[in-house]
């Protein structure tokens, strides 16, 4: 953005010609994503409704329940929490950015192990799930079962799927906790 | 959420001369800010994106004591090697607030200038004097159960909700801060105040003043310390009750130094420095222990729902010194308290 914009030259603009938009990029999925936004747009709203990318879903909208879950920068954020013209410059990974290459490309392992050990029932908190077990692995704080479930607990599954979510979790943990 | 203009500062300075603006907020990880914009709690005329602050680094510092820039998040910091060996307290608290994606973007002044919880403060449609000087109290007379048993006033009952800050009065840390007039330090326990009779004020900073950093004494309680935190389920909520002991024993066992700070009890992490005294020279016993909780509690006073408190923060009280005397700190994933 112009980082030269500050409310000293805004306020000088008459409200009604005031451009309230600032331009921002961010790298999405790997590609990059040049917009302009208002500045209290948030981080999910944009993903949804601007890019079009409705697998980060809108639970609480409020930081609670992390269903909104992606990897900002590689780190797993509440993007409900973020404004995106904060976030300009940064890469974003969403849910549709983790499958491997082109589509029909390779499932990330976490997504074809929710599948495997049915560690959903609607399916919901899903991919904000995934998006949080992929962060919780990188970030490498957790090795037992029980720091799993602690530090999955930013992310409420209000089917109660939760076993069957620290299953698929641990499976890919000890898989790539092997090899890395 | 209203509309609102925004800049992003560049270094300390840009950011304070923006911040001086009427109705100024700095935005740092928003994860409590961006929650009240939406609230329209918060509803400032321009948001001042700190973000870019050279202020994200953990160093030591003169003297022994580690400096925690304002802008390194609740994570980093937790996680830090220096902060789990030395200050292993700290890391304690941190990690049984919130959840691991909020201490990810949550910052360490950010932790310090979070607005309370109090459901009456959050609901516009309800009567708060935080939020708006004068319209009366909501939590007086309603649902109390996450309200003060201690410094309260008839102005305002909320609780300050930080388990970090609890940590950082145990361990008498100092704030830096800068503002208009210059740079300060503020220690600990004149940074957060009581409500009396001003309560839209959680804390001592100045109009326009920004936290930029955190120091860490050199005394550091490695051993005896222990961060116990009470709630209504195991993960994830604010505190009903939490504790912070930072202990030293001398080579005879008895109590060389002991700190003890209360979460969730009141508008500011809680101390009563003639308790703390009180045990020094002591041999750890659960009567010693028991009469410094008596002490801690005086003057608690409960409003229908948050009577409980009284007792589960005595309880809480001894047990934490136990665990802190044992060096058998609470563990923040095994809940079951030892």
């Amino acid at each position: 953005m112009d980082d030269t914009v500050h409310p000293a030259t805004l306020a000088a603009t008459p409200e009604s010609s005031r451009d309230v938009t600032f331009p921002i990029t961010l790298q999405l999925n790997g590609k990059a994503h040049p917009t302009r936004v208002e500045p209290w747009v948030t981080l999910l709203d944009l993903l949804r409704e601007e890019a079009h990318l409705t697998g980060t879903k809108k639970g609480c909208d409020h930081g609670q329940c992390g269903a909104c879950t992606v990897l900002l920068d590689g780190k797993r954020v509440n993007s409900c929490l973020v404004l995106a013209v904060s976030a300009d410059g940064a890469e974003v990974r969403t849910i549709e950015g983790l499958a491997g290459g082109e589509e029909g490309g390779e499932l990330d392992p976490l997504q074809q192990a929710f599948m495997d050990h049915d560690a959903f029932q609607c399916g919901y908190c899903t991919p904000g799930q995934i998006c949080s077990a992929r962060g919780l692995i990188s970030e490498g704080h957790a090795k037992t079962r029980e720091e799993v479930r602690e530090l999955m607990s930013g992310n409420l599954c209000r089917c109660g799927a939760y076993t069957n979510i620290a299953d698929a979790v641990m499976h890919v943990l000890k898989r790539e906790g092997a090899t890395s | 959420m209203n509309r609102f203009d925004y800049a992003r500062a560049h270094d300390s300075a840009e950011a304070v001369r923006l911040g001086a603006a009427a109705g100024a907020r700095f935005l740092a990880g928003g994860t409590n800010l961006v929650d009240l914009l939406k609230e329209n709690v918060e509803r400032p005329t321009s948001v001042i994106d700190i973000q870019r602050l050279p202020c994200a680094a953990i160093e030591d510092i003169d003297g022994g004591g580690l400096r925690l820039g304002a802008l390194a998040t609740n994570a980093d910091t937790a996680y830090d090697a220096r902060v789990a060996e030395r200050y292993p307290l700290l890391a304690s608290a941190i990690l049984a607030g919130a959840s691991p994606q909020l201490r990810n973007r949550a910052t360490n002044g950010g932790n310090l200038n979070q607005r309370t919880r109090c459901y009456y403060f959050y609901d516009t449609a309800t009567a708060c004097n935080k939020r708006e000087p004068g319209s009366g109290c909501g939590a007086l007379g309603g649902v109390t159960r996450i309200h003060a048993i201690l410094g309260s006033s008839e102005q305002c009952i909320a609780t300050h909700p930080s388990d970090m800050c609890v940590a950082l009065a145990a361990l008498e840390a100092t704030v830096r801060v800068e503002g208009p007039d210059g740079e300060r330090t503020i220690p600990f326990a004149d940074y957060h105040r009581l409500p009396g009779d001003d309560p839209t004020r959680d804390n001592t900073l100045a109009a326009g003043e920004l936290v930029t950093g955190i120091d860490l004494p050199a005394e550091d309680f490695g051993t005896h310390y222990t961060y116990l935190k009470l709630r209504d389920r195991l993960s994830y909520a604010f505190a009903l009750v939490s504790v912070a002991v930072a202990m030293k024993l001398g080579a005879d066992g008895r109590i060389e130094t002991v700190r003890i700070a209360l979460g969730g009890v009141a508008h500011k992490p809680w101390r009563v420095p003639e308790a703390e005294a009180a045990l020094v020279g002591a041999t750890p016993s659960h009567e010693a222990f028991a009469g410094a909780a008596q002490r801690v509690l005086q003057g608690a006073v409960g409003r229908g729902d948050n009577e409980f408190k009284i007792e589960l923060a005595r309880r809480a009280i001894v047990r934490a010194l136990q665990q802190a005397a044992d060096g058998t700190p609470q563990s923040q994933t095994d809940k079951r308290v030892a």
